[in-house]
C-alpha cells in the first residue's frame, strides 16, 4: 500500500481547533436525564430508511455503522483490517478462511455465528455491485462450524478484502440469519445487530429523529479506534439523531446549547458559530468529498466523444467549487479521478480540468464534433443544499463556450427518478446531471461505479466502454500494489480522454461540536464511539 | 397566509358590505398611496431591464455575499449575483405569477360558476367537485401540482391557480343564482333567449363587480404564494429570479445577510399591502349596498 | 336539527370519496419513483425494477387503488414506502405537535384579535382604530417565514428568552412546552389576529348601530357590558365563520413554521412525504387534513344557532 500523500487539505483541522478559546460552561436548555450521558447531533439528512443492503443513502450506512458489525475494515491508510473477523488466504489466492472473534453478540442475545455471516454476505452480494464481481468467481461460501466461514475463489480476485473493507456505498453489514433471508429487492423490518449501539425503536420517528442505547454486552476490539477499524469503545449511554429542515437553525441551536453536534456546517453560515466559546468547528473527514457531472452517453449531444471533451473545457472547478464553498480552505482544485489523497490517485492529464474554463478551446472541440446546437438537459435539484450550485455554474459555463443548454430544475427525488431513464431528451430523458460522492466511494477503479462500462448494465449514463472494462479486468488481476497504481494511471488517462465523467473538485464539510464532545475519532463516516461528553 | 382570498372571500360572502375602511382610506388618502406605490414598483420592475447595472443571471464566484458597495448596491448573492439586478428584475416575474394566477382563476372560475349556476344537474356534480378541492389544504395542493409539473414558470401559475378556482366557483354560482331570480332575467328566459345568450348578456355582467375585487386578493396572494412554494423548495426555478425564490435562496444568510430577505420581501409587502388596499377600496365602490350603508 | 346534521354529515361522503380519487391519480400521474428513492445513488435498471416490483408499484392503477380504498375501509392506513413503518403510527406520533400549536395560536389569536376588533370599533376612526387596522392589513403582507425568523432573532438569539427551535410535549413539563411553543404560535397568530381583529371590528361596526345598544346605552349599562356582553355576542357568528375557513390557512401556514422552528409535526411530514414520493403518507395526510377541514366548518356551522338564536335549521 502507498502512504498517504498530504495537501494543504490535511492542516485544516488543526488550524480549526484553535479557532475555539477556553471552554465556558454554560448552561443546556434540555438537560440529559440524571446519571445519563446523551449526545444530541444534527445529521445531514433524516433517516427513513434501515436496511442498510438495499439503499446506498450516506445517513442509512451511518446507522448501520451504529447498529450493526462488519467483518473487516480499512484503517486510516486503507488498508483492510480485522474487526468481527481474522482471515487467512491460502497460497494459491482462492481460499479466504475467515475466524469469527469471541464475545460477538447480537443485540437479542444470540451469539454471532458463521450461519449469520454466510447469509449477510449473500444478501449483500446480490445487491452491491463489488459484491457482485466476487461472486462471479465464488465456488463456494460456507461455515463449516460457528465460528468460521470459509469463502473459495474460482479464480483469484485480488481485492477481494479491499471491496469487503469499504466504508461506503455498501459495506457487507452483519445481520442474524433470519433478517439476512429477506429477499435483497425487499426492506428489511427487524433491525437487530452486534454492533456498538442498539436501535431505540419505541423512539424512532422516520425522518424526525432516532435514538441508540449503548450495547453493554459489546465487546470492543484491544486496537485503538481508526477510521472504522479497531476497538469501538462507547462512552456515552444515548445517542439522538435528529434532523433540522434549517441550516441556521441548526447552528443556533448548536450555539445555545441545545444539541451536541452538528454533522455538516455550510461554510457560509460559520460566521455564527465564529467566536462562540463553547464550539468547535472542525475538519474530521479530511477525504472529503468529489462532485462530479456524469453525461449520458445514449443521446446526442454527449454520445460525442469530442463533445464530452468541449464540456470538459468549458467547465471550470475553481469557479464552481468557490460557488459551492466560498472560502478555498473548504475545497481542492483536483482532477485525479480516484481522489487526490489516496492511494490511487494521480491528477495526469487533468489541466483541461483543473486550468480554468477555456472557452475557445471548447467552441473549436465543438466546431471539430459538428455540433448543431442540440440542447443540453441538465437537471438541477433544487431541495438539495449540496447539489444547488452546480448545474447553475455549469449551465453558465457550457453557455459561454457555445452549448445550448435547457437548465432544468426539479427536485431531488424527480433527478432521482428521471435519470435512471433510458429515452431521447424529448421522451424524458437528460444529457448532464450533478451530484457527489464520499472520496472513499470513487478511490478505486472496482468501487467506483461510474467506471463501469457495460453500457446498460452500468451506472446512469451507460457508456459501453470496452477499454475501461479490460482496465478493470487487468486491475482485478494484479497483485502487487505498483501494478495496481499503473493501471489506475492508465484508467485515469482513460477518462481525462473519454470523459466517462467530470472531474469536478474535491470539498471538505466541516462539522462542529459542543467542546463538552471530546475524542471524535477522524472518518469519513460520522462515528459515534470512543467520544466522551464532559458535563456542562 | 397562502389563503387570504379564502378567508376574505368567505368573509366577503357571508358580510358584503359590513367592512369599513379607516378613515384615512375612505377619504382617499389610503388608496392614493397605494395606488402610487403599486404604479411605482410596477414600472420599476418592468423596466428593470433598462436600468438595472448587471445581468441577473451573470455569476461571479469571486465576488460572493458582497456587502452593499458602489458596484453593488445591495450586495451580492451566494452565486455572486448583483442583488439589486435581481430583486428588481424579480418583480416582474412575480408580478406576472400574481396577475397571471388571478387572470386564469377569474377566467376559469367564471365559466365553470356561470355553467353551476345555471345548469341544476351540472351544478349537483361541480359543486361536489369544488367542495372536494377546497378540502385540500391549498398549500399541500400547490407542492404537489408543482412536483407534478416541475417548477417552471407555468406550472407554478397553475398550481396557484387550481385552489383558487373553487372559490371563484362559488362567488360567480352565488351571484348568478340570485340574480337568475330578477325580472329582467325571468323575462328573457320566457321570451325564448338561447342560455348561451342568457348567460352571457344577463347573468355574467353582475359577477364583474365581484370578480375584480376577488382578482385583485388572488393576485396578492399569489405573489405570496409563491415565494412560500420557493421557501418549501417547490419554487421557480433559479434561472428565473423572483422575490420569493431570491428570498428562499437568502433565507440561511438571514442573520449574516438580511438584505437577501430584506430587500425583496419589502416590496412583496408593500406590493401586497397596496394591491389588497386597492381590493378594498375597488370593493366599497363597487358593492352598491356598502356605498348606501355609509353614506 | 338532528336531520340536518345528519344531512350534512351525510354529504361529507361523496367530498371525501372525491378527494381520494383525486389524490390517488395525481400521485401516480406525479413523475417520481419511490423504488428508485429507496435504492439510492447505485442501483442498476434490473435492481430498480425488482424493488417496484415487490413494492407492488408495478400493478395496474386500478388494482393499486381498490387494495388502498378496501385496506381504509378496513382502517388500515398503510406502510411507508421508505420507512416500512404504519403510516397510522406514524401520524400519531406527529400530530400531537401540530394540534397543541394550533390550539395555541387558536387562543392567542382570539385573545388578541377580539379585544383589538371591538376597541377598533369602539373608538372608530380614532387612532387605535387606524393602528389596528394597519396592523391587520401588515398581517397579510408579510411571508410567515419572515415573521418567523424576526421572532427567532429578537427573543432567542438577542434576548435569549426561549430556544431557537424545537418542541417539548406538554407531558415534558408545561415550563418546556409553552418557551418553545410560544414563538411558532406567535408566527403562525400574525395572520389570523389581522384577520379576526379585521372581522370583528366590522362586525362590531354594525352591531354597535343598532337600537337595541342605544337602549342598552340610554338604560346605563356600563360600556363594557355592552361592548362585550350585547354587542360582541351578536358579532360571534362572522368571527367564527373566519375561524373556520381560517383551519386551512394555518394548514399552510403549520407547513412553513414547523419547518422554521423544527417541529416534527404533520406539516413537515406531508411535505417530506411529498418531495420522496411516499405515496400511502401523502395519500394519508392528504384524507386526514380534508376530513378535519370539513368536519370543523360543520361543527362550526352547527354552533352558529348557539350563538345566534336567530339562526334555526
Amino acid at each position: 500500500m502507498l502512504t498517504l500523500r498530504p495537501t494543504r487539505m490535511h492542516t485544516r483541522g488543526l488550524a480549526l481547533a484553535l479557532m475555539a478559546g477556553t471552554a465556558l460552561m454554560a448552561p443546556s436548555a434540555l438537560m440529559a436525564q440524571e446519571g445519563e450521558t446523551t449526545v444530541t447531533a444534527v445529521m445531514h439528512s433524516g433517516l427513513r430508511v434501515l436496511d442498510p443492503i438495499i439503499t446506498t443513502a450516506h445517513i442509512t450506512r451511518d446507522h448501520a455503522y451504529m447498529i450493526y458489525d462488519v467483518l473487516t475494515a480499512v484503517d486510516d491508510t486503507f488498508t483492510p483490517q480485522p474487526q468481527m473477523a481474522d482471515w487467512e488466504i491460502s497460497d494459491d489466492g482462492l481460499t479466504y478462511t475467515f475466524t469469527l472473534r469471541d464475545g460477538l453478540t447480537f443485540h437479542d442475545g444470540a451469539p454471532v455465528t458463521g450461519a449469520d455471516v454466510v447469509a449477510s454476505l449473500n444478501r449483500w452480494g446480490e445487491r452491491d455491485s463489488g459484491g457482485q464481481l466476487i461472486f462471479d468467481v465464488t465456488a463456494s461460501l460456507e461455515a463449516p462450524d460457528d465460528k468460521t466461514i470459509v469463502w473459495t475463489l474460482s479464480e483469484p480476485f485480488g481485492p477481494l478484502l479491499d471491496v469487503l473493507s469499504k466504508q461506503s456505498a455498501v459495506p457487507p453489514f452483519i445481520m442474524p440469519a433470519r433478517v439476512a433471508e429477506t429477499s435483497a429487492d425487499e426492506t428489511i423490518t427487524e433491525y437487530v445487530g452486534s454492533g456498538p449501539f442498539v436501535f431505540n425503536e419505541a423512539e424512532y420517528e422516520p425522518g424526525v429523529s432516532v435514538t441508540y442505547d449503548k450495547f453493554e454486552d459489546y465487546v470492543p476490539r484491544d486496537e485503538p479506534a481508526s477510521w472504522m477499524a479497531g476497538g469501538k469503545v462507547v462512552n456515552v449511554d444515548k445517542v439522538v439523531w435528529t434532523t433540522m429542515p434549517d441550516a441556521l437553525t441548526a447552528l443556533n441551536a448548536l450555539a445555545a446549547g441545545e444539541i451536541d453536534y452538528v454533522e455538516q456546517v455550510q461554510i457560509d453560515l460559520m460566521p455564527i458559530l465564529s467566536g462562540n466559546p463553547d464550539v468547535t468547528v472542525e475538519t474530521r473527514d479530511e477525504l472529503g468529498y468529489v462532485t462530479i457531472g456524469r453525461p449520458n452517453f445514449l443521446f446526442p449531444p454527449f454520445d460525442n466523444k469530442a463533445v464530452r471533451q468541449a464540456a470538459m473545457a468549458a467547465l471550470d472547478q475553481e469557479s464552481m467549487l468557490a460557488t459551492m464553498q466560498g472560502d478555498p480552505e473548504y475545497y481542492n482544485i483536483c482532477g485525479a479521478i480516484f481522489g487526490c489523497s489516496t492511494p490511487l490517485g494521480d491528477a495526469v492529464g487533468s489541466e483541461m480540468l483543473t486550468g480554468g474554463s477555456d472557452p475557445e478551446k471548447a467552441k473549436a472541440l465543438l466546431e471539430e464534433a459538428g455540433y448543431d446546437g442540440t440542447p443540453v438537459v441538465l437537471m438541477a435539484p433544487t431541495d438539495v443544499i449540496s447539489l444547488n450550485n452546480q448545474p447553475v455554474v455549469a449551465a453558465q459555463a457550457l453557455r459561454e463556450a457555445g452549448f445550448e443548454v435547457d437548465l432544468q430544475a426539479m427536485d431531488w427525488q424527480s433527478v432521482v427518478q428521471r435519470r435512471a431513464m433510458q429515452s431521447p431528451t424529448a421522451e424524458g430523458g437528460w444529457n448532464l446531471f450533478f451530484t457527489n460522492w464520499m472520496v472513499p466511494e470513487i478511490s478505486d477503479p472496482l468501487i467506483n461505479v461510474m467506471l463501469n462500462g457495460r453500457g446498460d448494465e452500468g451506472w446512469f449514463g451507460w457508456p459501453t466502454d470496452p477499454d475501461i472494462e479490460a482496465l478493470r479486468s487487468e486491475y482485478v488481476a494484479a497483485t502487487d500494489d505498483a501494478t495496481k497504481k499503473e493501471i489506475a494511471v492508465r484508467i485515469q488517462e482513460h477518462v481525462m480522454d473519454n470523459v466517462n465523467y467530470l472531474m469536478m473538485g474535491e470539498y471538505v464539510i466541516p462539522q462542529a461540536r459542543r467542546n463538552t464532545i471530546e475524542n471524535m475519532i477522524p472518518s469519513p463516516v460520522p462515528v459515534f464511539w470512543n467520544l466522551t461528553k464532559a458535563a456542562e | 397566509m397562502t389563503e387570504i382570498p379564502t378567508s376574505r372571500h368567505s368573509a366577503f360572502q357571508v358580510l358584503t358590505g359590513r367592512f369599513s375602511l379607516p378613515a384615512a382610506a375612505r377619504i382617499g388618502i389610503g388608496p392614493t398611496i397605494a395606488a402610487v406605490i403599486l404604479v411605482v414598483i410596477v414600472l420599476a420592475s418592468l423596466l428593470a431591464p433598462l436600468y438595472v447595472p448587471y445581468d441577473p443571471l451573470e455569476m461571479n464566484a469571486m465576488a460572493r455575499l458582497e456587502p452593499s458597495s458602489e458596484e453593488h448596491l445591495l450586495g451580492t448573492d451566494p452565486y455572486g449575483r448583483d442583488t439589486f439586478s435581481r430583486v428588481m428584475t424579480g418583480g416582474r416575474v412575480s408580478l406576472l405569477i400574481g396577475v397571471g394566477a388571478a387572470l386564469v382563476s377569474v377566467a376559469v372560475g367564471l365559466v365553470i360558476g356561470l355553467v353551476a349556476g345555471y345548469i341544476r344537474l351540472a351544478d349537483a356534480i361541480i359543486m361536489r367537485i369544488m367542495d372536494s378541492l377546497m378540502a385540500i389544504p391549498a398549500i399541500l395542493l400547490a407542492i404537489a401540482l408543482v412536483a407534478l409539473n416541475g417548477p417552471s414558470l407555468t406550472s407554478v401559475i397553475i398550481a396557484i391557480t387550481v385552489p383558487e378556482v373553487p372559490r371563484v366557483v362559488r362567488l360567480v354560482r352565488a351571484v348568478v343564482l340570485s340574480a337568475r331570480e330578477e325580472p329582467y332575467v325571468e323575462a328573457a328566459i320566457a321570451l325564448g333567449s338561447s342560455m348561451p345568450k342568457i348567460l352571457i348578456q344577463h347573468l355574467m355582467p353582475n359577477t364583474f363587480a365581484p370578480l375584480i375585487v376577488q382578482g385583485t386578493y388572488i393576485c396578492a396572494s399569489a405573489i405570496l404564494i409563491e415565494a412560500i412554494l420557493s421557501f418549501l423548495g417547490a419554487g421557480v426555478s433559479t434561472e428565473i429570479p423572483t422575490w420569493g425564490n431570491i428570498m428562499a435562496e437568502g433565507r440561511s444568510y438571514f442573520q449574516l445577510k438580511p438584505g437577501l430577505i430584506f430587500w425583496p420581501g419589502l416590496l412583496l409587502s408593500l406590493c401586497i399591502l397596496a394591491i389588497n388596499l386597492l381590493g378594498d377600496t375597488a370593493r366599497d365602490l363597487l358593492d352598491p349596498r356598502m356605498k348606501k350603508r355609509e353614506g | 336539527m338532528v336531520a340536518y346534521i345528519l344531512k350534512r354529515v351525510l354529504a361529507t361522503i361523496p367530498v371525501m370519496l372525491i378527494v381520494a380519487v383525486f389524490v390517488f391519480l395525481l400521485l401516480r400521474l406525479t413523475p417520481g419513483d419511490p423504488a428508485a428513492i429507496l435504492a439510492g445513488d447505485a442501483a442498476t435498471p434490473a435492481q430498480l425494477e425488482r424493488i417496484r416490483e415487490s413494492l407492488g408499484l408495478n400493478e395496474p392503477l386500478l388494482t393499486q387503488f381498490v387494495t388502498w380504498m378496501s385496506q381504509l375501509l378496513g382502517g388500515n392506513l398503510g406502510t411507508s414506502l421508505l420507512s416500512n413503518t404504519p403510516v397510522a403510527g406514524m401520524i400519531a406520533d406527529r400530530l400531537g405537535p401540530t394540534i397543541n400549536i394550533a390550539l395555541m395560536t387558536i387562543v392567542i389569536s382570539v385573545a388578541l384579535a377580539v379585544p383589538m376588533g371591538v376597541i377598533a370599533a369602539w373608538r372608530h376612526r380614532s387612532w387605535v382604530d387606524f393602528l389596528v387596522m394597519a396592523f391587520s392589513v401588515l398581517g397579510f403582507s408579510v411571508p410567515v417565514f419572515v415573521i418567523g425568523y424576526i421572532l427567532i432573532q429578537i427573543f432567542a438569539i438577542d434576548l435569549r428568552w426561549v430556544p431557537v427551535q424545537g418542541y417539548a410535549s406538554p407531558s415534558d413539563g408545561l415550563g418546556a412546552f409553552f418557551s418553545r411553543a410560544i414563538l411558532p404560535s406567535l408566527t403562525l397568530a400574525t395572520i389570523y389576529i389581522a384577520l379576526i381583529a379585521r372581522m370583528t371590528r366590522a362586525s362590531m361596526l354594525e352591531v354597535l348601530g343598532e337600537d337595541y345598544i342605544r337602549t342598552a346605552r340610554a338604560k346605563g349599562v356600563r360600556e363594557n357590558v355592552v361592548l362585550f356582553r350585547h354587542a360582541l355576542r351578536n358579532a360571534a357568528v362572522p368571527i367564527l365563520t373566519i375561524i373556520g375557513t381560517g383551519f386551512a390557512l394555518l394548514i399552510s401556514g403549520v407547513v412553513v413554521t414547523e419547518s422554521v422552528f423544527n417541529i416534527p409535526g404533520i406539516g413537515r411530514l406531508t411535505v417530506d412525504a411529498i418531495l420522496a414520493r411516499d405515496y400511502p403518507v401523502i395519500q394519508a395526510m392528504i384524507l386526514l387534513t380534508a376530513g378535519i377541514y370539513v368536519t370543523v366548518n360543520l361543527l362550526i356551522d352547527i354552533s352558529y344557532s348557539f350563538f345566534d338564536p336567530r339562526i334555526r335549521y
